[in-house]
């Protein structure tokens, strides 16, 4: 992994950062290169309430943000931003304004790699419109000046229209740093953790490739 | 939250009746619900806040519930509630889960609005 100077990740969601690249930020923080995460809501619309229920609609966002802190803690993430803004509203969201809240982060920690959704293979409402309006930032940066963009990408037609991802972090060596920051967001990953767990003690191959494998599309100006 | 109790529910019901409140009502597949099936067809719908006044509100069904309320020019319902919460904040919290504890419809009821 190449040595950065300072990488942003933007997400919509605490737990984003969990599954696909956590692996990879924890990696950058042992390099020494300062990270920081802007994560845009808390999250609030999950739906895992437990059976019995151990939460409900109004409490969820004080448990994910709680979460979402004890994971950055676990990654060593320094620079820790909760935005503000509501889980699956962000699509609706007024464009300028998000792309400005982008635009002032960038101006703010100058990052070398700026890490984030592919607009339109991200699955998630909030994912696209994340990423697009990260694509809207730096898009609006002279090109000899834009940090490079590594978007995470898994729709369904993703390989069949982006081809396969041009970056692939093995991340093995902190693949316990990962399972840590996946097992923070417990109100969200407990029931699937167990069997996660289970399935790494076995070896089993297919979760040790998701597992230690973190895949990027590097984003491609027009 | 617990499982509905119709009494405790229906009083709660009256008590919010005949007064300006506040609304929450939420129905949801999840975002991935396509994604995971793509003959799925996902929908939901989502109020927050909403100011009312309702003059009859009830809780029926032998469970999963069904709570509607009469508006002075309409209607406010869900259905598939299966549990409840009067909080700290003396709100009415409902919701229904489904069997592996995934929220799939909540309608909140509050004289304050919700943060």
């Amino acid at each position: 992994m190449e040595k950065e100077r300072h990488v942003l990740v933007v997400f919509p969601h605490p737990d984003d950062e969990a599954f696909g690249v956590s692996g990879t930020i924890a990696t950058h923080v042992q390099n020494g290169t300062p990270v920081t995460y802007a994560c845009l809501t808390l999250g609030e619309m999950g739906r895992n309430m437990g059976n019995p229920p151990f939460t409900n609609r109004e409490n969820l966002p004080k448990i994910r943000k709680a979460e979402l802190q004890e994971a950055a803690r676990a990654l060593g993430i320094q620079d820790l931003r909760m935005l503000g803004f509501r889980d699956k509203t962000i699509e609706f969201e007024d464009e300028e304004k998000l792309t400005n809240t982008i635009t002032a982060i960038i101006e703010e920690v100058n990052p070398s790699l700026i890490i984030t959704f592919y607009p339109g293979y991200s699955v998630h409402p909030d994912h696209d419109a994340t990423g697009a309006a990260v694509v809207r930032a730096v898009e609006k940066m002279p090109v000899t000046a834009r940090p490079t963009l590594h978007c995470v990408a898994f729709s369904n037609n993703c390989v069949d229209e982006l081809g396969e991802a041009d970056i692939v972090h093995n991340i093995t060596p902190v693949a316990k740093i990962k399972l840590a920051a996946i097992q923070a967001h417990r109100s969200q990953t407990e029931q699937m953790f167990v069997d996660m767990e289970e399935k790494l003690k076995n070896q089993d191959p297919q979760m040790m490739v998701w597992v230690n494998n973190e895949r990027f599309w590097t984003y491609k100006f027009a | 939250m617990e499982l509905v109790a119709i009494k405790q529910v229906q009083e709660a019901i009256n008590r919010l009746a005949n007064q300006d409140v506040y609304v929450h009502l939420e129905t949801t597949n999840g975002a991935y619900a396509s994604h995971h099936n793509q003959d799925f067809f996902s929908a939901g719908a989502y109020i927050r806040n909403a100011l009312v006044r309702y003059e009859l509100g009830k809780i029926t069904g032998i469970g999963p519930h069904r709570v509607g309320l009469k508006l002075n020019l309409g209607w406010i319902y869900a259905e598939g509630i299966t549990h409840f919460e009067i909080d700290s904040e003396n709100r009415l919290l409902l919701a229904g889960h489904d069997h592996n504890g995934k929220l799939a419809v909540a309608l909140e009821i509050s004289t304050t609005p919700f943060e």
